[in-house]
């Protein structure tokens, strides 16, 4: 197996493990984002509430959740690798540079995006996900049984206007990420061709805009329903 | 017009460089880049002082020599062109241009604004061939090639090997340089059947003489001065990625060193 632990560890196998990574995460976000929706359902959060429990307790959903932390992470030290790797291409910086004239700044600020969405996810995480599982979640009683009531950890969270603003803001850094991201990763898998690539760059730049809009408006939505706005 | 130069000078490559600034007047806007280089130079030589060093050849855009920085981009402010090709009615009077050397680890600075852009060679002599003599010319039509096929190993082909896209790139990738050569060889049925073992090879040169990675910017595109498209690394990520599974080029367990 020796040519596969070389290709991985050549520069383009770095890129590919990116890529990969990178487009799981894609695919993660659309489950997430589908799930999340039932927020926005007028039931008191019981939809919600039994769509959380689903996700903590069925093994298929835990096992996609491990791919997507070893993706997150797999994601994070690779990008170190090749951003360390990438200075050291050019040890002394130009004196003048005029990159915009040739590129996008999203394309160049990748790393700065990136580790602001980690930022972001460290947070939301600790927000959320460590709640449910480590923190005292009140018990709500359902026909269907007695389970967490991690709704109203999110109404209480999103009731706070910094909290809204700071989930606001990470979307759109998400946005950005994605508008690059998106189309990188199908061109570092050689995927470009005439007849679909224009398709890919079409769907990645509505995939930036349309999946953190959505995001981002449920903590709006969550703000002005608690605040009695609606 | 009259211009204020902030030129990169440095005396050999173990000398730590830095910026010089000089005066010219009365340049005419139909002078080219390069001529009022020799114009600066021909001062210099006037006054017993070292010329400013640059490299430069055919000077109708065609052989990659003249590798300069200009004002924060390779080639200077037109897309499309070499830098012989660049004139100053692109600038205008009283301007300040910085002329710095193409900057990248594999590029060392030889002088001025000469840098040693040997790596490419040695990159093309890892794999930029076709083993064996592919014979005289074949008659017509013996073997098909589409147009668009043939169109695109010659836009490949046009890559002149000049390092702009290296010294755009923001991580000095060489990719669109190895994407090209690599390129135009596989699409034509002589260099097809060496695609494989030829990406990988001079992947693993690129990566050994320390060229950064791609990162989709599109700038090494945008600056390159015959255009090449981004199509062809993509083409290089493939012919890689098929040719890591399925090459006959097996590395034996004690020749593996990561080139990390």
């Amino acid at each position: 197996m020796s040519w596969l632990s070389q290709a991985l560890s050549s520069s383009l196998g770095k890129k590919l493990l990116m890529a990969m990574t990178g487009l799981f995460l894609i695919v993660f976000l659309i489950g997430h984002l589908l799930g999340n929706m039932l927020l926005f359902k007028d039931d008191g959060g019981q939809a919600f509430n039994e769509y959380a429990k689903f996700m903590t307790t069925t093994p298929a959903v835990l096992v996609l959740s491990i791919l997507t932390y070893i993706s997150i992470i797999a994601h994070v030290i690779y990008s170190i690798i090749i951003t360390i790797h990438n200075r050291k291409s050019r040890p002394v910086q130009y004196a003048v540079s005029n990159a915009s004239a040739n590129s996008v700044w999203t394309s160049r600020s990748m790393g700065v995006l990136g580790t602001l969405v980690l930022i972001f996810i460290v947070i939301h995480l600790k927000s959320f996900w460590f709640e449910m599982k480590f923190g005292s979640v009140p018990i709500v009683a359902y026909d269907s049984g007695s389970i967490k009531n991690l709704y109203l950890i999110v109404v209480e969270a999103f009731s706070q206007s910094w909290y809204v603003a700071f989930y606001v803001i990470a979307m759109m850094v998400l946005a950005f990420h994605l508008s690059h991201g998106f189309k990188s990763a199908f061109q570092t898998l050689g995927l470009a061709h005439i007849k679909y690539t224009p398709l890919i760059k079409t769907i990645g730049t509505a995939f930036a805009i349309i999946v953190p809009t959505l995001f981002a408006s449920m903590p709006i939505y969550m703000y002005m329903k608690f605040h009695g706005l609606l | 017009m009259d211009l204020t130069l902030k030129i990169w000078r440095q005396k050999d490559s173990q000398d730590r460089g830095g910026f010089q600034t000089h005066k010219v007047s009365d340049i005419t806007p139909d002078t080219s880049f390069l001529e009022m280089l020799d114009i600066l130079n021909d001062q210099l030589e006037k006054k017993n002082e070292d010329p400013v060093h640059f490299d430069h050849d055919c000077r109708e855009g065609i052989c990659g020599a003249c590798s300069m920085y200009i004002n924060g981009r390779p080639h200077g402010p037109q897309q499309g062109i070499t830098t012989c090709q660049l004139h100053m009615r692109s600038f205008k009077d009283g301007d300040t241009i910085t002329i710095e050397p193409w900057r990248a680890q594999p590029f060392p600075v030889i002088k001025d604004l000469i840098v040693d852009r040997t790596s490419f060679d040695r990159i093309i002599q890892a794999g930029g061939y076709i083993s064996v003599g592919t014979g005289g010319v074949p008659d017509a039509n013996e073997i098909p090639i589409p147009a668009r096929v043939s169109n695109e190993a010659m836009d490949a082909a046009a890559c002149i090997g000049c390092g702009a896209c290296v010294a755009a790139c923001k991580n000095a990738s060489a990719m669109l340089f190895v994407a090209a050569k690599v390129s135009h060889l596989a699409l034509l049925p002589q260099g097809n059947v060496e695609a494989q073992e030829r990406a990988e090879k001079m992947v693993e040169q690129m990566d050994e003489e320390g060229f950064g990675s791609c990162t989709n910017t599109g700038a090494c595109s945008a600056e390159c001065p015959k255009g090449i498209s981004l199509e062809h690394i993509a083409r290089l990520n493939r012919e890689y990625y098929f040719a890591k599974q399925s090459s006959d080029n097996i590395p034996a367990e004690d020749e593996v060193h990561g080139a990390g």
